[in-house]
């Protein structure tokens, strides 16, 4: 077997599920029809913050099609009115008596077809009384301020104080630091708008007492446990299906209301129910991203040496706290602040706070807070940069955590693996032409002309996570594979973790195909059927190759050792005479002797050696020894026209380190995409509530995504510095460029306007912002 | 709920149906007829998930009642494959790695046809500018474009397709 015909690790193999894709013939939720199909719409809270006082579903079921209507009272006598968070908070699934944010969920009618269902929605009565919103965290802290959440103990809306580093080494290096930099730094809240909205078709069969759910999530496992805890329903009578999902970016890991209305009512009617979001409920109520209140200190020395970071964050969750985390990170991965550099001290502190708006905290393709740790420390860079009149390329060369100081332990308690930072700047400085463009702004700046060049330098951390730290509600965050090899030499392959578009089904077979030395075609990677899969926690926060990837590596050497044995007596030799090489089990010194990993199978099955299990079989449940650290280099050249405000991304340029590289076709893509949603937040998106928490941006009319025509042709390299744990050296890469290129374009912008005296601007950059400073400092056209 | 009789031709192939007059296009391809490619991902005719060609026009099919279309043609993305060949397109896309979740991809496909038709030797901008009525939330759009061009190319070179519904 050759690698041209094993298509394995490193070959842009053309993806295995794109065939379905590209004819129309995909399934996602919404393409699941059942025989006897009702369909559930939901009633929306069109306040912030109000008390119910009356419910009349009375017109609503006299309409002809409706079979129901159920609120939060009658949930409640099925003690399914609340439900558990992924962070351990609960979270109203029906309000039985107030609600805490626009949009919320409010009654749900189920009808025989969707048309009736929204019809019916409109005839629901609720007679509200509004309560003051409380939609500022700073305010929300205040001791008079109006409680969200009086249903806890704790009569405040401060949710948890988190902290990482060391205070008192921090406060030591800051008190005896030469140059100390601040910055408040507004990170708005943001919604991952996959185009697929988030739905459910749950159906409960009686005769065989079975609950199926066809569900758009990213973790369908963790989702069925779930479940089962919310219901009671025992665990092996629940099955989830996610079939294909229409974009994911950690939207779809939350348990949302409507996912368990559609369950309850399943129960009760014994009919399938399909409820999916129109765009409008996705962007008013699904779970949000960041929403960070950062302020930040540097303290360096005059020539440049960073000494130490504290930070402090106001984080506004939302009215519940419903975010993603793991246990013991109620702030995520934040502590990764300190970043590509290596200083003294660092102190992180978090407060969690509650707000009448919809969960927040949750993911835009980062699940864990690492997005706002490298804008924190990135933006932080330039900013002493300034201060002291350094190049911001020398001033990051010159704090570097070095190659030779991997395994690097940061000051916040993080190991990262692997890196090498000046190499991929160098590269990234070297191909873009930094001293050329450098010349050119300045010639363009005597001119009058705004040019500016930002770089990021940032550290990822993906991969979670080792046991030993890492659960969520208590499971750990290992992943798993099962590879079966039929007689003939096909594979299948079932995976704990679930594609949203980022190409499993090619890249795990890819990874098989390399171990096993069979051809990529012959392998099959299931994933998403929880009766069928193995366990896993999921897809999100670049999680599956790290853990998936590495179990489904495991897992076929372990198929190997069985094969090894089964090529011996087939050979007559030793196991031990033996070698893999070249895609075959070889004997050595007579590498002409061979068995491929075909002939072998077949004896798995007819012809295996006396005492031997039959079968070729094995599994991995992966409980990484640590997480992975990617990193890149990143520089975007902008121009601003001083007529209109507007910014350009003239040239942008990603250099990546993911590890090993399985398919460098999809990680180019991954690449492609991940910038695109960099690039959204730093410019176009945010999620704006009026004084009353009506939230205004509620469409895609009002909430911008990257168009093809202002998404620049982003420019790719990498260099590659393998994970040293990881079976095949990989890291992941699906965040790296979301969370990268946001400082990059931030620190463009205000290198063009640096001169002027601007030292930091808070995202998205608008042309109106930027217009509004051009007149500030009257260079306005 | 009054109805009302529509014929349609979809994909070379024409329907009778009694429908609502408020019934969307989308739904009556994705609900009565079941051809569940066309998929719907807002509802403000922002996202371009649902394109079709209507008489060889690319509009966006939750912005169009069923009755509207009467009489007349639709092509969707299960009409694109002829006799087992893939149209240029759907090839472009699937070599050049154009799509990732697959969600907007048939909407994306469509709007492609109908700019390949107009314009068989699109420039970068002339693509970007076509399917700038059509949101990816995931390719960030350069595979896309490559794969507009590999159409292009492939069309130019004179492969024998027909693009039907016009």
């Amino acid at each position: 077997m050759t690698a041209t015909a094993v298509r394995g690790i490193g070959v842009p193999v053309k993806r295995k599920e794109d065939p379905r894709f590209i004819r129309g013939k995909g399934t996602y939720v919404d393409d699941i029809k059942l025989p006897g199909m009702l369909f559930m719409d939901i009633v929306r809270s069109p306040y912030a913050h109000a008390r119910i006082k009356r419910i009349d579903v009375s017109k609503a079921l006299a309409m002809p099609g409706v079979i129901d209507v159920i609120t939060g009272e009658e949930l409640a006598k099925a003690n399914l009115a609340w439900m558990p968070t992924l962070m351990g908070d609960r979270q109203m699934v029906l309000p039985t008596d107030r609600v805490v944010y626009y949009a919320q969920e409010v009654a749900a009618v189920i009808a025989t077809d969707r048309y009736t269902a929204a019809d019916a929605v409109l005839a629901v009565e609720v007679e509200y009384e509004p309560l003051p919103p409380v939609l500022n965290p700073f305010e929300a802290l205040k001791p008079d301020a109006p409680l969200v959440r009086p249903d806890r103990e704790q009569k405040s809306n401060h949710i948890w104080h988190w902290e990482a580093g060391d205070k008192e080494k921090t406060d030591r290096v800051f008190q005896e630091a030469e140059v100390v930099v601040a910055q408040d730094l507004y990170i708005p809240r943001i919604h991952v708008a996959s185009i697929e909205t988030c739905g459910c078709v749950a159906n409960y069969d009686p005769a065989t007492d079975k609950l199926t759910i066809w569900m758009t999530s990213q973790a369908p496992h963790a989702h069925r446990t779930v479940f089962s805890l919310v219901t009671g329903i025992p665990e092996h009578k629940i099955r989830i299906i996610s079939p294909d999902i229409g974009g994911g970016f950690g939207g779809k890991v939350p348990v949302y209301p409507g996912y368990v209305i559609a369950t309850y009512a399943t129960l009760k009617h014994k009919k399938p129910i399909k409820w999916i979001e129109d765009r409008s409920e996705n962007l008013q109520a699904d779970s949000f991203a960041r929403d960070y209140h950062i302020h930040a200190e540097l303290a360096a020395t005059r020539d440049g040496k960073i000494r130490g970071l504290r930070v402090h964050v106001v984080a506004d969750h939302g009215a519940f706290d419903a975010a993603a985390n793991p246990s013991r990170f109620p702030a995520g991965l934040f502590s990764v602040c300190t970043g590509s550099y290596d200083m003294e001290a660092a102190h992180i502190q978090v407060d969690g706070v509650y707000t009448t708006k919809p969960p927040g905290g949750v993911a835009y393709r980062c699940s864990f807070r690492v997005t706002e740790a490298v804008h924190t420390i990135e933006r932080m860079v330039d900013i002493l940069a300034d201060e002291l009149g350094m190049d911001p390329a020398e001033i990051r060369f010159k704090n570097f955590i070095q190659p030779h100081q991997f395994p690097y332990k940061s000051p916040t308690g993080w190991e990262y693996d692997s890196g090498n930072y000046p190499a991929a700047l160098q590269k990234a400085l070297d191909m873009i032409g930094y001293q050329e463009l450098r010349r050119e702004q300045a010639e363009r700046r005597a001119r009058g002309e705004l040019m500016g060049i930002g770089i990021s330098t940032f550290t990822e951390i993906v991969g979670a996570g080792p046991s030993h730290t890492f659960d969520i509600l208590g499971i750990k965050m290992f992943d798993s594979a099962e590879i079966r090899v039929h007689p003939t030499g096909a594979v299948i392959v079932r995976i704990g973790v679930q594609t949203q578009g980022q190409g499993h089904e090619t890249t795990f077979a890819q990874i098989v195909a390399e171990e096993l030395g069979i051809p990529v075609e012959y392998i099959t990677v299931e994933h998403g059927d929880t009766d069928t899969a193995p366990y896993g926690l999921g897809t999100y926060a670049s999680r599956s190759t790290p853990t998936a990837g590495a179990a489904t590596a495991v897992a076929a050497r372990k198929i190997r050792e069985k094969a090894r044995l089964i090529a011996a007596h087939l050979l007559e030799v030793s196991p031990d005479d033996l070698e893999w090489k070249d895609y075959a089990f070889r004997v050595k010194g007579a590498p002409d002797r061979y068995k491929t990993m075909q002939e072998i199978a077949f004896a798995a099955y007819t012809n295996f050696p006396l005492g031997l299990e039959p079968g070729l079989e094995a599994e991995c449940y992966y409980d990484p020894p640590n997480l992975t650290f990617p990193f890149g280099a990143y520089v975007c050249v902008v121009d601003i026209d001083r007529g209109t405000g507007q910014v350009k991304i003239r040239e942008f340029l990603a250099v990546d380190d993911c590890g090993t590289i399985i398919n460098p076709m999809i990680v180019e893509g991954q690449i492609h995409g991940g910038l695109t949603m960099g690039m959204a937040p730093a410019l176009f998106e945010e999620i704006v509530y009026d004084e009353n928490g009506t939230m205004l941006t509620g469409t895609f009319m009002d909430y911008l995504l990257p168009t093809a025509v202002e998404t620049p042709h982003w420019k790719t390299a990498k260099t590659v510095t393998p994970s040293p744990h990881h079976p095949l050296g990989a890291k992941g890469v699906g965040e790296s460029p979301t969370i990268g290129a946001p400082p990059a374009i931030v620190n463009a912008v205000v290198d063009a306007l640096s001169h002027l005296g601007v030292r930091h601007i808070d995202i998205p950059i608008t042309p109106a912002k930027v217009y509004r400073i051009l007149q500030e400092k009257g260079v306005a056209e | 709920m009054e109805t009302l009789p529509i014929q349609v031709t979809v994909n070379s192939r024409t329907y009778t149906a009694e429908v609502e007059p408020r019934l969307l296009l989308v739904h009556f391809l994705r609900d009565v007829l079941n051809l569940t490619g066309t998929h719907i991902g807002c509802d403000t005719t922002s996202c371009g998930a649902c394109t079709v060609l209507w008489n060889g026009r690319p509009v966006k099919s939750c912005t169009v009642f069923a009755v509207q279309v009467d009489g007349g043609e639709i092509l969707t993305v299960e009409g694109l494959e002829r006799d087992g060949q893939l149209h240029p397109v759907q090839e472009g896309f699937w070599e050049e790695h154009g799509l990732q979740c697959g969600f907007c991809t048939p909407g994306m496909m469509m709007t492609a046809v109908a700019l390949l038709n107009e314009n068989p030797d699109p420039t970068e901008e002339e693509i970007r500018k076509a399917i700038s009525g059509n949101l990816c939330r995931c390719t960030g759009y350069v595979n896309i474009v490559k794969a507009i061009q590999y159409a292009a190319r492939k069309l130019r070179e004179g492969a024998t397709v027909h693009v039907g519904g016009a």
